[in-house]
């Protein structure tokens, strides 16, 4: 994915900051006041968490906060939604992860 | 000490606080996103008299208006909860608790999901959600992209798509289920688009429409709709086509679709997949009005304003003393109309408060004058209806709390 820098009615985008952070493990870079999910996008990458339970891909959806589906680690504070928070500089980020399923496991071998 | 906290910086709740401090009241607002404006910084689209309304341009216009009157705006501020404590309400969110005698609600509206088998696939998103990363965010969403749900938002925004050169090469409709309902049936759709046909996104439609008023040549036109569908701006609207599954591995790779009769009902053996690496889903939209039901305000079922909304008054008031709503949150229109509210709630809270001189009243006359003026020259209508809905709200509150007006402080 790219970003729409010249936009027929919007206008260009002005000479961003960019700065520097790392979404599991890897370095990519970010326009100042931009969100993880954003920048995210722009660097190729879609799947921000995997499902908790069965572990399948999931991106954001609504992209405004109500869909709770792009919930990542930053710092190490988990449960983060991408879509509402802006990348600082150097920030950790990581994808949301499976949890095991103590529960299931039992039922599953018993 | 604040006088209004204000929840949403969307143009409702930017004109009730630009209109708050106009009248001397200390105004907080608060908003979960990043910057202020609501979903109005998405909009771009051309009026009838060619000048284009850009929502980016109009959104940091009201925050200066506000910033100049003293306005305190705070983003990134998530509400949880709201609770009346004597005179005043609480109003909890992750920055601690707010506390103000009067509160606007101004929280707008949230798309109806449709959840298509594969939705869950990174690259799936709502139709909204494209136009955020495409207006706001300025990042491509994808390459080749299909739009499942035809109505007035999702062409709203594939045009706006298509202005930022952004692909998208399908309009199809989802299978019908109980969770899509009309949102599947061809005829149906057909119907909810003639309704908007002044500003109906193809020739061949507006044309059509006055024919099709008709059910019967609205059947025979729906039996004859061409199988590639009409193009709307070069992307081919499909009607008589359905998508049934959403397609890839890791993320969107395609969508499996099948031809559909007037119904809805899938054609066996027509299935056919349709490459994309993105997919908008677009099921329109409903009042976002969990909070005020959280605050204990009685809700109405009313269609024609997208589902259930708080009661309210023509002048803004809720049955809760204090509380005020304005904008999508009391029904689904566009965002000049919410503006229009969002003033007249600020009117309305300035009266509570003892505020203004003896021609408040006629001030708040004006406003509500001005919703209706601005509601006749809107260019986009979402329901045909909305006039009716908002009627049959106005009535009840009239019956209900009308003959009271003076003794509502005892309800809160």
């Amino acid at each position: 994915m790219t970003r729409i820098i010249d936009h027929p009615v919007l206008g260009k985008l002005n000479d961003r900051k960019k700065i520097p952070f790392t979404f599991d493990g890897k370095e990519y870079e970010a326009y100042e006041n931009e969100t993880i999910a954003a920048a995210l996008l722009a660097n190729g990458v879609r799947t921000l968490r995997v499902h908790e339970e069965s572990g399948t891909p999931r991106g954001f959806y609504c992209n405004i906060g109500h869909c709770m589906e792009c919930r990542v680690n930053v710092n190490g504070q988990s449960n983060i939604r991408a879509c509402l928070t802006l990348v600082k500089e150097n920030m950790v980020v990581e994808r949301g992860k499976q949890h095991p399923n103590i529960v299931k496991r039992m039922v599953e071998n018993p | 000490m604040i006088d209004v906290i204000v929840i949403g910086a969307g143009p409702a709740g930017l004109a009730g606080a630009i209109t708050c401090a106009e009248y001397g009241l200390q105004v907080t607002v608060i908003d979960e996103f990043v910057r202020p404006g609501g979903r109005l910084i998405g909009q771009l689209h051309q009026e009838p008299s060619g000048e284009w309304w850009n929502g980016i341009k109009e959104s940091s216009r009201m925050h200066n208006e506000a910033q100049k009157r003293s306005v305190d705006i705070r983003c990134g501020v998530s509400v949880y909860n709201l609770e009346k404590d004597k005179d005043c309400w609480n109003v909890h969110t992750n920055i601690g608790t707010l506390i103000a005698p009067y509160v606007l609600v101004a929280t707008g509206a949230a798309e109806f999901p449709i959840p298509v088998p594969g939705w869950t696939l990174p690259g799936v998103m709502s139709i909204g959600a494209a136009q955020v990363m495409t207006n706001v965010h300025r990042v491509e969403v994808g390459k080749k992209g299909i739009i499942i749900g035809a109505n007035i938002l999702a062409f709203a925004i594939l045009n706006e798509l298509q202005i930022a050169g952004i692909n998208v090469e399908h309009i199809v409709l989802p299978e019908k289920s109980p969770l899509s309902q009309s949102a599947g049936e061809p005829e149906e759709v057909l119907k909810s688009l003639l309704n908007a046909s002044h500003l109906a996104p193809s020739p061949i439609l507006r044309f059509g429409s006055r024919f099709m008023k008709n059910k019967g040549f609205r059947k025979l036109g729906m039996k004859f709709y061409p199988k590639r569908g009409v193009k709307v701006n070069g992307t081919p609207l499909q009607l008589r086509k359905a998508a049934l599954e959403i397609l890839g591995k890791d993320q969107v790779e395609g969508v499996l679709t099948a031809e559909i009769d007037a119904s809805g009902n899938v054609i066996k053996g027509t299935e056919k997949i349709y490459e994309a690496d993105f997919v908008c889903i677009a099921g329109g939209l409903y009042p976002l009005a969990e909070l005020t039901a959280v605050a204990g305000c009685p809700f109405q079922y009313v269609p024609e304003l997208g589902g259930h909304v708080p009661l309210h008054s023509e002048k803004m008031e809720t049955p809760l003393e204090g509380l005020f709503v304005a904008g999508n949150i009391t029904g689904i229109e566009s965002g000049k109309i919410a503006m229009a509210q969002g003033t007249t709630a600020g009117i309305s809270i300035a009266k509570h408060a003892g505020k203004g001189s003896t021609d408040i009243n006629k001030k708040l006359d004006q406003a509500l004058k001005n919703v209706h003026t601005v509601r006749q020259n809107a260019a986009i209508q979402f329901n045909p209806e909305i006039a009716n809905g908002r009627r049959r709200i106005y009535e009840l509150w009239n019956d209900l709390y009308g003959k009271r007006q003076d003794s509502l402080q005892e309800i809160g």
